[in-house]
């Protein structure tokens, strides 16, 4: 990023003067209260930081940000921030999105986005369920859930947003909770510093349409047994009393408890690089397994906009700038008089 | 081969030629045709040539779907379309024959390769008999030569797979006919051997063949005659033959330059606008940037995006790309952002005809987004006029920051002409400038003249805004759902787009300026018009003039006044009327439409006869 000494911002630097209109209660005020935390840490002159956004409850976001911002249509804020990370590879440039927007009709772009490794930052705010539209099951939503479109109970089968990721080799792929203040800033951070797509799923309760999708996640009296938090070369262990561990029993996952012949040298250590462990990780669903928090996986490769950028920079090098004239008159011509 | 010397063959001079060069899709005709172009450019002829090709890449061989075309007109006096009727075609395979045979001209040349006239092939081409004895070719000059023989007569030595050798029957074929019309042969030679340096076996093979097949036309017998056709009048100047779709991509090079920003194209393959982003990919150091995306609605957003900071930003397609990117123009047009969307336009509805041309998105351009989302569209002429288009394009995009759709089609795209080659220091400017001040800045403040709103680019401190597809206050550009606001806003926005025709010349009227009757066009079909029209006036004496139309939203605040000045006002289009349908509404005239949907231009005679119907009725 730009080492320009930035005149040191505070929280309030990047609030707009909008008034923030989600319901009361919803998750997404959580998420957007860290971020403001977080961003004026990163040394980062405000006015290179771009927030672009699709449609939805969680696209509204950029209007609160005291930022360059561009509320666009619905799936397609990758697309708008690859053109722009491209040709201004300097810009801090940030996708604000949701289960819908990113993962139904926006899927596409969303894939691409991470398997090109385009080098920017996207917040998938995954509430399970279609809130602008008023309650409307969603792509993560779980089979059987009963909503205004289907009043029978969901038959679609929900797709696993960390699965994907990992699958379009995201090269940065984590997970957390919009209350949990600490890791999300945590996570923010790591997101900024990774160089290529860095994609975070914050799992975030929309208190109107699907209060208490995550409950167990957060609350304070189950979340120490359901949330697995993955430090990259600890043991991973959880537990109220950090008394359970996951260990391999042949080519799968268990859940071992800790002593009685269980000692931490048997269990499995976490690495941001293993994809095989990164992908087991991702399919751990509940009550069998807890549910993982962190990063799954963090690799560098390199990115699509420094590689293009390279490509013209070998060009001019090589080549000199362009002389209009000289293409103009490329090829056979002929002179007539 | 004759073993004496041959009598003395005669020169006959021809005013202009019509050329056509068809085959299996694989046996190289567009090359050999491309080639033949560029002969003739170096002789100085005008010319004009139209590219006719299967869908298919390669449809199983022999077969009529598999045939291939590549037409040229050539003239010692100014023309203005690919010809209507071949005075010369060569056939390499029964196929070939049958689909063309029926556009020749009384006596025309036939040059057949006699070796394919086998029953199999006679079979795949639908022949009962074959058409060689048959005396169904009676009308035709018939040439049936043994070209496959020949080929691999000429390559005796070599020692290569028959395979190998037959892919050179198509440079016999040119050699053949640049003897027949006097073409030099040194710069396909020179291709031959730059193209092939890797391979120079078999560069060596397709020269030989080249020189075998004009040696053959010269010592032969067979050949009785040669045409000349003498260099055309044209404007002094140095030239090159360029199709639509690369005078298009050096438009926008020429353009971004003169802007002195970067180009990004942001684009998906479709037939036939791909050879765009071909043309763009190779010129990475005028600081162009292409991004193959994963859709079309990726390649125009993404697009959007480097508009947000600050780059020329184009994308291209066609006709079912437009549908697809709809939404993205949509939300430029309420973010006021300058992008330029090029539709090559094909053969519709849905994929239709990929490789044929058609003038149907005209209405689609100027209507098909939700809500009132006034859009500039310009047309371009000619495969030269696609440079000039395109950078008049990114000049009023930039402007008054706003997407333009140019429209061009398959037959611009892939047809060429000679292009006079412009000096890059006497291109019109294009002013770019960049709102830094933060004292007064409003996001939607306007320009009191053009009504543009400031561009601000990410990056620049104390400017930092929101913008969005949802409606916005005024100035502020605020979220805003007030009804009086968004009367405002609809209205500023058409206001800012109908303003443009401020700044179109006036419009130029080719024949009296009134009179009988006035045809009035658009895009590709400028030359079978112009064709037309001076012919009737020139030999027919008739009053009857053109006017062809390079804005097409906003029309030029002048049309109306002229449209008047003729008892009739003839629209012909490669559509069921759409251009007809707007001027009858803008100027309450009672103009008549002229409708060709067959994948091909008009060609000039249809439009004579129609127009002289018009004028008697």
């Amino acid at each position: 990023m730009s080492g320009t000494a930035a005149r040191q911002l505070s929280r309030k630097d990047l609030v707009s003067d909008q008034d923030v209109r989600w319901c009361p209660g919803c998750g997404d005020y959580a998420i957007l209260a860290q971020v403001q935390k977080v961003l004026p840490e990163l040394g980062v002159p405000r006015e290179k930081f771009v927030f672009i956004s699709g449609i939805g409850c969680s696209s509204r976001f950029p209007y609160y940000m005291n930022t360059y911002g561009f509320h666009g249509i619905h799936g397609r804020a990758p697309t708008i921030a690859t053109g722009l990370k491209i040709t201004r590879p300097e810009l801090s440039v940030w996708v604000a999105t949701g289960d819908g927007d990113a993962l139904s009709i926006g899927g596409n772009h969303f894939l691409h986005t991470l398997r090109r490794n385009v080098d920017v930052n996207i917040l998938l705010f995954n509430n399970r369920i279609y809130g602008l539209t008023k309650g409307q099951y969603s792509p993560t939503s779980e089979q059987g859930k009963i909503t205004k479109s289907t009043p029978f109970g969901s038959i679609d089968y929900p797709i696993q947003p960390i699965t994907v990721a990992l699958g379009a080799e995201g090269s940065f792929v984590a997970r957390t909770i919009d209350v949990e203040a600490k890791h999300l800033q945590d996570m923010i951070r790591r997101a900024y510093e990774h160089r290529g797509t860095s994609f975070i799923e914050v799992l975030q309760n929309c208190n109107i349409f699907n209060d208490g999708a995550f409950e167990s996640l957060t609350d304070k009296e189950t979340k120490a047994d359901t949330q697995l938090v993955l430090e990259h070369g600890q043991p991973l262990i959880f537990g109220k009393n950090r008394d359970k561990g996951l260990r391999m029993r042949g080519h799968k996952l268990e859940v071992a408890p800790l002593g009685a012949g269980v000692s931490e040298r048997d269990l499995l250590v976490h690495d941001e690089t293993n994809d095989a462990l990164a992908f087991l990780l991702s399919s751990m669903r509940q009550p069998e397994f807890p549910t993982p928090i962190g990063v799954f996986r963090a690799v560098q490769r390199s990115t699509y906009d420094d590689a293009i950028n390279a490509q013209i920079h070998d060009a001019q090098a090589r080549q000199g700038a362009g002389d209009l004239d000289a293409l103009f008159g490329r090829g056979d011509t002929w002179e007539v008089r | 081969m004759a073993t004496e010397e041959s009598p003395a063959k005669r020169v006959e001079e021809r005013e202009q030629v019509v050329i056509r060069f068809a085959g299996d899709s694989g046996d190289g005709m567009q090359l050999a045709g491309m080639h033949f172009t560029n002969e003739t450019a170096l002789v100085g002829n005008d010319l004009s040539t139209f590219p006719d090709y299967p869908a298919e890449i390669r449809a199983p061989a022999g077969t009529l779907a598999g045939v291939s075309g590549f037409q040229l007109h050539f003239s010692s006096r100014e023309i203005f379309t690919a010809g209507d009727t071949p005075d010369v075609l060569i056939a390499m395979n029964p196929a070939a024959l049958k689909v063309n045979v029926g556009d020749l001209r009384p006596n025309a040349i036939l040059i057949v390769d006699k070796e394919t006239f086998t029953e199999q092939n006679l079979k795949k081409a639908e022949y009962a008999s074959n058409p060689l004895t048959d005396g169904s070719l009676d009308r035709l000059q018939v040439f049936p030569l043994e070209i496959s023989k020949l080929t691999i007569n000429a390559l005796r030595e070599m020692n290569l797979p028959t395979r190998t050798m037959m892919r050179s029957r198509n440079f016999f074929a040119l050699g053949l006919v640049s003897w027949l019309f006097h073409r030099p042969i040194e710069t396909t030679v020179q291709w031959i051997e730059q193209r092939f340096k890797k391979n120079p076996d078999i560069g060596e093979a397709n020269v030989r063949v080249l020189k075998a097949g004009y040696n053959f036309g010269e010592t032969t017998e067979l050949f009785k005659t040669s045409y000349e056709v003498k260099p055309a009048p044209i404007a002094p100047g140095r030239y090159r033959n360029i199709t639509g779709n690369t005078a298009v991509a050096l438009g926008f090079i020429a353009a971004a330059q003169t802007a002195g920003r970067p180009l990004f194209l942001g684009t998906y393959p479709i037939t036939p606008a791909s050879d765009i982003l071909h043309e763009l990919a190779g010129y990475k150091q005028f600081n162009v940037y292409t991004f193959q995306a994963e859709d079309e609605i990726a390649g125009v957003g993404a697009a959007l995006g480097a508009a947000f900071g600050g780059a020329v930003a184009i994308t291209t397609t066609s006709g079912p790309g437009m549908c697809l990117k709809a939404e993205t123009i949509n939300l430029a047009v309420s973010v006021e952002l300058p992008v330029v969307i090029v539709d090559v336009q094909r053969g519709g509805p849905s994929t239709g005809l990929p490789t044929k041309t058609e003038q149907g998105d005209l209405l689609m351009a100027i209507f098909g987004r939700n809500g009132e989302s006034p859009v500039p569209v310009l047309a371009a002429a000619t495969p030269a006029d696609c440079f000039d288009t395109a950078f008049e394009a990114v000049r009023i995009a930039v402007k008054y920051m706003t997407p333009v759709i140019i429209l061009t089609d398959g037959d611009l795209a892939n047809g060429a002409e000679p292009w006079r080659v412009p000096k890059a220091a006497e291109l019109p400017k294009i002013p770019v400038e960049f709102r830094t001040d933060p004292k007064g800045y409003f996001p939607y403040l306007r320009d009191p003249t053009t009504l543009s709103r400031p561009w601000a680019i990410p990056g620049t401190p104390e400017l930092e805004h929101r913008i969005g597809g949802l409606e916005k206050e005024y100035l502020t550009g605020n979220v805003s759902y007030s009804p009086t606001n968004h009367e405002q806003m609809v209205r500023v926005r058409a206001r800012k787009i109908a303003g443009i025709a401020r700044e179109i010349p006036p419009t130029q009227v080719d024949g009296p300026d009134s009179g009988d009757l006035l045809v009035l066009g658009w895009g590709s079909t400028y030359g079978a018009i112009a064709a037309a029209t001076h012919e009737l006036r020139e030999k027919k004496g008739k009053s009857v003039a053109q006017v062809h139309l390079r804005y097409l939203n906003p029309l030029p605040s002048d049309l109306g006044t002229i449209l008047h000045r003729y008892k009739k006002v003839l629209v012909p289009e490669m559509n069921l009327g759409q251009l007809v349908r707007l001027v009858r509404a803008e100027y309450l005239i009672d103009a008549i439409g002229f409708n060709k949907i067959q994948g091909q231009p008009f060609k000039v005679a249809e439009l004579i006869s129609k127009i002289s119907r018009v004028l008697e009725a």
